[in-house]
């Protein structure tokens, strides 16, 4: 009945193989040496588990997409670790795919020399990367977009373009921003049970940012509630749902009472963090 | 059928322009001398292209602006993309390109004489500096445009740092670079004629000026109409070829 067990942030020594670990990562924007700048994450200590689907919650402003782009390696981390079964990050690296809020497709290429480029990279055989891109691209249901461009396509198979190009390199971890933020509510329902059925059989470990309470109860094992800047981890959840159940997983008593207790916890943030853009 | 309506209308300016040229030069206060009537300088292109002599002259020509401008094309390009993305060679090349760019180029061409002489290479170097400026700052500011994103999606599919700058960063200043290269188009023409009237043996530039220095107005007339002609094809083609490198940006 009690889905929900709200733990201390700092004790968090789950079972299972880390998938991701963050000790103590500090991130400043501007300034220098600490000084005058815009402090976005405030000693962030994380172990997010191997093979995992981890939602990061918080409201706008809380440093949500800085640690995903410290995880991606894109920005480099100023203090504190982040390390993988891989080792520390240091850059990029395409065992971390990530899925951009903004899609970042290559304009200039069509679909499916978008989703090739990665293949590229790896070293596969002409005929290999055909079929694997292809593959991709029909399991987003892009079959027939082959040979368009991103300007040809709606938001939603924008996105869909851009998580086919993501998984094809086959991550080890895949790091999403936001990803259904821009779609409109049928939409980012159809892709949210997707994308929760892809993870399923891939089994990847995933870290999924989002300021949708419903959405992180939907698709997440674990949810990660931030606080309002300077972001830190306030709560780690875990979602303990039966999904073999073919029932509608959102009309069940125990995801309602879920979503009502974790947004009453978020509530609070997001209320300091409106009151902070003053 | 309808295309070639919708052509001539489109053309259709310029045969005002030659109506009226033919009434002053024939019927009006301007006198032949100054202004040959259309037909005579038909004749004249005419003669010129027979006995070969606008086909030399314009192998010349055109020679020295294509190397010139294909090879700001190719260099410019490439420095601004290393300015873009390397301080150091910003810090080197910003302050050359800041005290260049307003400069006429045409002001070198004495310099150009002295130190390159009067066969083809001091035009070239000239159709050079005066082309690259406008490569080289277009592709600046187009690669330090690139949405970022492109460039970490790149990286993190597995690009190196070089192959997302030539595959990423290069691609996305594309439609930057090439409003540049036609500025610099342009300019390949101006300075191509300029410099030939200056400093030159040979090309439509001393043709022109041999033929109106010699009183042979027709002519000279035909030949800057030539010219004319050909600047306007080269822009017209090279429009079609940006229209084609740029068809995914049409919806
Ligand atoms: N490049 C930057 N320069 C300066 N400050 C920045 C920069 N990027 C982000 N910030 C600041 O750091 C804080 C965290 O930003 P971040 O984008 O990580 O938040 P977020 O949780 O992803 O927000 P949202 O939900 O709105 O996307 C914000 O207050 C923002 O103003
Ligand atoms: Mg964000």
């Amino acid at each position: 009945m009690n889905a929900a067990r709200p733990q201390p942030a700092r004790t968090d020594t789950a079972p299972g193989d880390v998938g991701i670990e963050i000790r103590d990562v500090s991130h400043q924007y501007g300034g220098r040496g600490g000084q005058g700048g815009v402090t976005a994450l405030d000693h962030i200590t994380l172990h997010i588990r191997a093979n995992e689907f981890h939602a990061l919650l918080g409201p706008s402003g809380c440093g949500k997409s800085t640690l995903l782009y410290l995880i991606g390696g894109f920005v480099p981390v100023q203090s504190g670790v982040i390390e993988t079964r891989r080792g520390v990050v240091t850059g990029p690296s395409p065992d971390r795919g990530i899925v951009f809020q903004n899609f970042a497709l290559f304009p200039w290429k069509t679909v499916l020399q978008n989703v090739l480029y990665g293949l590229e990279k790896l070293g596969l055989p002409k005929k290999d990367r055909e079929d694997r891109a292809r593959h991709f691209i029909d399991l987003v249901h892009l079959s027939g977009f082959e040979n368009a461009y991103p300007s040809q396509l709606s938001g939603g198979m924008q996105q869909r373009a851009a998580i086919a190009r993501t998984l094809a390199v086959d991550p080890e971890i895949l790091l999403m921003d936001e990803p259904f933020g821009a779609l409109d509510a049928q939409t980012r329902r159809v892709m949210q049970e997707e994308l929760r059925a892809i993870f399923e059989r891939t089994r990847k470990t995933v870290v999924f940012v989002t300021h949708d309470v419903q959405e992180a109860v939907f698709l997440a094992d674990r949810i990660s509630i931030m606080s309002a800047r300077p972001g830190r981890i306030q709560h780690i959840l875990d979602v303990d749902m039966d999904r073999s159940r073919g029932d509608e997983i959102t009309k069940r008593p125990e995801f309602v009472d879920l979503g009502e207790h974790i947004w009453g916890l978020v509530r609070d943030q997001a209320i300091a963090a409106t009151r902070g853009a003053h | 059928m309808g295309a070639t309506l919708n052509t001539l209308w489109r053309y259709t300016p310029l045969l005002i322009c030659l109506a009226i040229w033919e009434i002053l030069a024939t019927a009006g206060p301007v006198s032949n001398q100054l202004l040959p009537d259309v037909a005579s300088v038909g004749k004249a292109l005419w003669s010129l292209i027979l006995d070969g002599e606008l086909l030399r002259q314009a192998g010349h020509s055109l020679y020295r602006a294509a190397t010139g401008f294909l090879l700001a094309v190719v260099i410019g390009t490439t420095a601004g993309l290393l300015m873009a993305t390397f301080r150091g060679v910003r810090l080197v090349v910003n302050p050359i390109v800041q005290m260049f760019y307003p400069m006429p180029k045409s002001a070198l061409i004495p310099v150009m004489m002295i130190w390159f002489g009067l066969g083809d290479m001091s035009k070239i170097v000239l159709i050079f500096i005066g082309c690259l400026l406008p490569v080289v700052i277009s592709a600046y500011n187009g690669a330090r445009g690139v949405n970022p994103f492109l460039i970490w999606s790149a990286r993190s599919l597995g690009a190196s740092r070089t192959s997302t700058l030539v595959q990423v960063t290069l691609p996305a200043a594309m439609p930057e670079i090439l409003n540049g290269i036609r500025t610099a188009l342009a300019f390949a023409f101006i300075l191509m004629v300029s410099s030939e009237f200056v400093i030159a043996k040979d090309g439509f530039g001393y043709l022109i000026s041999q033929l109106g220095d010699g009183g042979a107005y027709e002519a000279m007339f035909a030949v800057i109409l030539v010219v004319a002609a050909a600047g306007f094809t080269a822009d017209r083609l090279y429009g079609a070829f940006v229209r084609h490198q740029l068809r995914w940006r049409e919806p």
